[in-house]
């Protein structure tokens, strides 16, 4: 254990907040599906992992990276669609945590469905971007590009909440799901949007990902309790919430990841999101619950 | 007491399995062994978790217990030479505390649904970490063997594993308990007061029901009862790895098997076990008999029952919360409402 005030500390929270911003982007389309349609997508983090195959594949195949990035996108958006459409509207109206169940089945599905095609096998897509090197500390470029377009996406996406008529909507049927619909709101179109933008955010994370980390049919079981733990942080539904737990949860992880060992970075996490929930349950942020 | 007309049947038959086992497969009877202490083993898992899950208090945490009662059993005997005799009541005592450590400011804050969900999430993922995170102890990621006593049969010891008939029999007595505790359970007036709480929590404690304490009792019972069952499982399998009896995959299997089966009736999940298991086991099979899957799939055709598993727990949630047993039962109630209501209808004086 070396646990310095040195310039390897900078580095580590440095790094920290970098990965806080993928980690914001992952929450965010949770978040999003959660305050409007009042379901947790437990298979999130598997959307994810669908799309980095996608663009490792489309990638293969010959397409430039930011087509077959577009490609992931416009992929797990309709996933999103589907999802929606097949396995939430069924269970719109049942207890809320047959609707995490639900999604808790796909998940396996999803799982399986990777490993019967992909195989087992760890995966890169090859891309190596290098990185910046200033002082003794060293980031990679992959992570800073991911940094910049997952905040772009975030503000993108509140300009689109805020500025759009079907964001409005989106924003007002979270805020009353009864009274919109004699508004003139159709539901069923609004959640089906909603559906899809949390899914195509998950395509976008995929896409910054896929830069990153290694992909393999597994992925999802890393990242989906994390991202789940920042939500919940956060305050469920809650996006500004989710974007200041996604700060504190990394630097937890990366500060404690280079302290002592990985692992006991992310068990801290854990265990300070559980400690957080037991003196504020409605999450750090949350107003809502 | 009356007893019921499927336990005069089936008792016996549970009783005498091994010698019908030994009749029918003399070939494979190691294997059907197995794959009956399997079940066995799971379905007391099963039950103790369907305990919680019956009054709405739907845990992804259980892995964290199940975790618990093999890994603490283990090192204990690996490293300090505690026989399993001390070493299981500690797992069981150091796994209730964590779940009163948790269940207490749950219950009290009144976190249920989503949030409990994924608060027992979290849970099973800091307990895995803790596994992995201590791996010169625990052997990390890769697992670790409880130490094995003389020839692997040992009283002191609790292993019992070289011996299959032997293992049936431990593994239908530790099922025969967790029924047990069930249907004390169901008997007992916290049945009533936890229904109550779990439909209204308020109206529950305005009728004088401690809800935070009734929902305590049961959440230690579950996570006991699944400490046991790790612990067990870990005696009779020999192994433990972070993955196999601890972590989310376990948490969520459980789950899912409960529902399959059925989580409000008695033997429901066993039911899900024996589904679970014969579904796995039966897929195993035809894949490794059959090349065109095999070259299919290549190595990915074990995900297959996976697969199944997913897509069934959506259908199931869809269209057969109450489980295959549930349902089944459901079905004959009201068909017995129907003969009934018609005998009436006969037996009323005609105008």
């Amino acid at each position: 254990m070396d646990c310095q005030l040195d310039i390897f500390f900078l580095e580590a929270v440095l790094n920290g907040l970098l990965l806080a911003g993928l980690l914001a982007l992952l929450a965010l389309g949770l978040n999003l599906i959660f305050g409007v349609i009042d379901v947790v997508w437990i298979c999130y983090a598997e959307l994810v992992m669908v799309g980095m195959y996608g663009i490792f594949y489309a990638h293969k195949g010959g397409a430039p990276f930011l087509l077959a990035a577009a490609v992931g996108v416009v992929l797990i958006a309709l996933a999103g669609m589907v999802l929606h459409h097949f396995v939430i509207r069924p269970v719109l109206d049942s207890a809320p945590i047959n609707q995490l169940l639900v999604t808790g089945g796909v998940l396996f599905v999803l799982q399986a469905a990777a490993t019967m095609a992909f195989g087992i096998e760890f995966r890169n897509i090859g891309i190596r971007l290098g990185s910046y090197n200033v002082l003794d500390m060293s980031f990679s470029y992959a992570r800073i590009v991911t940094f910049a377009v997952a905040i772009g996406a975030m503000v993108l996406l509140w300009a689109f909440l805020q500025r759009t008529y079907i964001g409005i909507a989106i924003r007002a049927i979270a805020q009353d799901r009864q009274i919109m619909p004699l508004m003139g709101v159709d539901q069923r179109r609004v959640y089906l949007v909603t559906s899809a933008i949390g899914g195509g955010l998950a395509g976008l994370a995929a896409a910054l990902m896929v830069l990153q980390f290694d992909i393999y049919p597994q992925i999802g079981l890393q990242f989906g309790p994390l991202i789940f733990m920042i939500c919940v942080l956060g305050g469920l539904g809650n996006m500004i919430g989710g974007f200041v737990a996604a700060f504190i949860i990394s630097e937890f992880i990366a500060v404690g990841g280079s302290c002592f060992a990985t692992e006991w970075g992310y068990a801290i996490a854990f265990l300070f999101f559980m400690m957080v929930i037991f003196i504020r349950p409605q999450g750090l942020f949350g107003g809502k619950s | 007491m009356r007893i019921p007309k499927t336990a005069l049947i089936g008792v016996p038959i549970l009783l005498l399995l091994p010698l019908l086992v030994r009749f029918l497969f003399p070939a494979a009877e190691k294997y059907y062994l197995h794959l009956l202490i399997q079940i066995l083993i799971w379905s007391f898992i099963y039950t103790g978790w369907s305990l919680m899950g019956r009054f709405g208090l739907t845990s992804l945490g259980h892995g964290a217990f199940t975790g618990i009662g093999a890994y603490v059993m283990v090192l204990l005997w690996n490293y300090a030479g505690v026989t399993p005799w001390i070493g299981i009541p500690v797992a069981v005592v150091v796994s209730v505390v964590v779940a009163l450590l948790v269940g207490y400011p749950c219950f009290h804050l009144r976190i249920i649904g989503h949030y409990f969900a994924l608060l027992t999430l979290a849970l099973t993922e800091f307990v895995r970490l803790c596994i992995v995170g201590l791996r010169d102890y625990t052997g990390g990621s890769l697992g670790t063997q409880p130490r094995r006593f003389g020839d692997g049969i040992s009283l002191y010891a609790l292993q019992f594993e070289p011996d299959r008939v032997l293992s049936y029999y431990i593994a239908l007595a530790l099922w025969a308990v967790g029924l047990y505790i069930w249907w004390r359970v169901d008997r007992g007036m916290e049945r009533y007061a936890l229904d109550a709480a779990s439909q209204d929590e308020d109206a529950a404690s305005s009728v004088g029901i401690n809800v935070t304490r009734e929902k305590l009792k049961i959440t230690a019972i579950s996570a006991a009862m699944c400490a046991v069952g790790g612990a067990i499982y870990a005696q009779y399998q020999m192994y433990i790895g972070p993955e196999t009896i601890a972590g989310l995959g376990v948490s969520l299997n459980i789950v899912f098997a409960v529902i399959a089966g059925g989580m409000w009736v008695m033997l429901g999940p066993t039911v899900g076990a024996v589904f679970t298991q014969v579904l796995s086991e039966g897929l195993r099979v035809t894949i490794q008999g059959s090349t065109t899957l095999q070259s299919v799939f290549g190595q990915g055709a074990l995900a297959l029952d996976t697969m199944i598993y997913g897509l069934l727990l959506i259908l199931f949630i869809i269209y057969m919360p109450k489980g295959i047993l549930g349902t089944l039962l459901e079905r004959r109630e009201k068909k017995r409402d129907r003969v009934a209501a018609v005998q009436r209808a006969q037996a009323a004086p005609s105008p």
